[in-house]
């Protein structure tokens, strides 16, 4: 009986975004949306165990979803009417929309509309983080606030307060038009990478790595991939998350985390590895570079490499140098003076480390210290390891970090 | 369709110019906000919309008690204040938007977007 419970439920959260999302594009409503698709989820308890998994689950719940909704904006109606007066001014009165629905953009799916409207740019970054998982990856408020490490009640209220602006402000569930796509499909694609990094390098001192968080990020962007094939920069970025996810298990060991250059290439995932360079092949046939399908890109020639000692850093640095045309943040150039050191020595690279203000970032530390340590300057090397160790609260890097410094003689 | 106010955040503090750097700049914003009052009007977006006078010239009033209380000022004093504002009509917030981009440039000031929850 537990084992059906966990199917069902295992069902209901594959299925969760595409359902969510044909609600709100039926009935205009995120809570309307999310309270039905609950019912649904008891209703599905209370058969499923019993009759079985019908064959096709999604359709089933988008049924049971939708007439439950429909019941409940029917009460609603009946208790409107009599309590006119009162709601005529309240968004409550907008909240079910008879019109019918208005032009959507250049693509038509549910689930892409409810992505724009989750990274919409009038919500606060971090509120469109949790949206979008919330949403479309099904994942429950107490989750979302474990993963970025904030009281249960912090992540409720950021995720209700950002929900009210979408109904009170009516941001729209719509793809926008061709001309506005490529600046909105930026905070789509920015969303998804920092869901997935946070995964990928946690930044609180739980779990270093929280596989959920990339393996959701790759899902959503696989869905976006499916929905804007043509779109050479989501493909860059699946791309790149694959061809990064594929290094996961080789990257921590013993609690420590293991830099690209000491991890044992037999732990990473071929297959992913595989669908990565048919990506970043794919992009540069399109010949439209852009942020993800470059950074896809570097991350193919490191997966290319037999060895690290094979890895091809002369490409890396060249990758780096058409990045910082588009973006000339100091990031990306503290990024590309990692390739340099390997390229033309460490020396050369401190100096372009020395001159970026990063100071309060810790891969910029990072950065110094090995530098410094391959230069012989233990001291300041010592200082740097210290205060890299200070910025991050990652289980793993201070590991890392602590025996790098500890080798300091 | 939803009702929004654009408003427009300024200095409190003004010159001669109003809010702006010279003669030549302020007749510029005049003129850019009048072309984009017309276009609000031809568009069917217009509600209302108006410039204030300088947050100096207000008075704040509470009538709460039994008699009212007049104290002379704005509200609350800061060194920003809504210097004027458009009311328009829009079908949702991406079309409000951008058109408070717009005015932003018309009038050279920044534009808070804020729904109505009712108009009466």
């Amino acid at each position: 009986m537990q084992g059906a419970t966990a199917a069902v439920e295992r069902v209901f959260r594959e299925e969760y975004g595409r359902l969510i999302a044909s609600l709100v594009r039926r009935f205009g409503d995120i809570d309307i949306a999310q309270e039905a698709a609950g019912e649904a989820l008891v209703a599905a308890l209370e058969r499923w165990p019993e009759s079985g998994v019908p064959p096709n689950p999604g359709g089933w719940l988008t049924t049971t979803a939708g007439n439950r909704a429909i019941d409940r904006i029917r009460r609603e109606k009946r208790r409107d009417a009599k309590h006119q007066a009162a709601f005529m001014y309240s968004p409550m009165s907008s909240a079910y929309d008879d019109t019918p629905h208005e032009h959507t953009g250049p693509v038509e799916d549910d689930r892409l509309r409810l992505l724009f409207t989750c990274c919409h740019p009038a919500l606060a970054p971090k509120a469109r983080i949790a949206l979008t998982l919330r949403l479309l990856g099904g994942l429950t408020v107490a989750e979302i606030a474990q993963a970025f490490l904030v009281p249960e009640t912090t992540m409720a209220q950021r995720v209700t307060r950002a929900k009210k602006k979408i109904a009170a402000a009516r941001v729209p569930y719509r793809v926008p038009e061709a001309a506005d796509l490529p600046e909105r499909l930026g905070g789509v694609l920015a969303v998804l990478f920092l869901v997935f990094n946070e995964g990928y390098l946690a930044t609180g001192d739980g779990d270093p790595v929280r596989a959920e968080l990339t393996g959701e990020a790759i899902r959503l962007t696989r869905v976006l991939r499916q929905l804007l094939p043509e779109e050479p920069e989501v493909a860059g970025l699946l791309g790149l998350l694959l061809l990064t996810e594929a290094r996961r298990e080789a990257r921590v060991r013993n609690g420590q985390l293991v830099p690209l250059g000491e991890q044992d290439r037999a732990g990473w995932d071929r297959g992913l590895i595989a669908e990565g360079h048919d990506l970043v092949r794919e992009c540069l046939a399109i010949n439209r570079p852009g942020r993800y399908q470059i950074l896809a890109a570097i991350n193919a020639v490191h997966t290319d490499a037999p060895t690290a000692p094979d890895t091809d850093w002369s490409q890396v640095v060249a990758l780096y140098d058409q990045l910082t045309r588009l973006d000339p943040s100091p990031i990306v150039a503290l990024n590309r003076a990692v390739a340099v050191a390997e390229l033309d020595g460490p020396e050369v690279a401190l100096s372009l480390v020395d001159r970026l203000p990063l100071t309060g970032y810790h891969a910029w530390h990072v950065a110094r210290a090995d530098m410094l340590r391959r230069l012989g300057r233990t001291a300041e090397a010592k200082v740097s390891y210290d205060a890299a160790i200070a910025a991050t609260q990652n289980s793993a890097e201070r590991a890392y970090l602590g025996k790098k410094r500890g080798e300091l003689v | 369709m939803t009702h929004y106010l654009l408003a427009v955040h300024g200095p409190a503090e003004r010159n001669e110019f109003g809010n702006y750097g010279s003669k030549e700049e302020m007749e510029e914003a005049f003129a850019a906000t009048g072309a984009f009052n017309d276009k609000l009007h031809a568009d069917g977006y217009w509600v209302f919309a108006g410039g204030l006078q300088s947050a100096s010239t207000a008075t704040v009033v509470d009538g709460q008690g039994e008699t009212p209380v007049m104290t002379d000022g704005p509200y609350l004093e800061t060194k920003e204040v809504i210097g004027g504002f458009w009311v328009i009509d829009a079908p949702d917030l991406d079309v409000a938007l951008k058109l408070a981009a717009e005015g932003s440039k018309a009038c050279r000031g920044k534009v808070e977007v804020r729904p109505f929850d009712g108009i009466a």
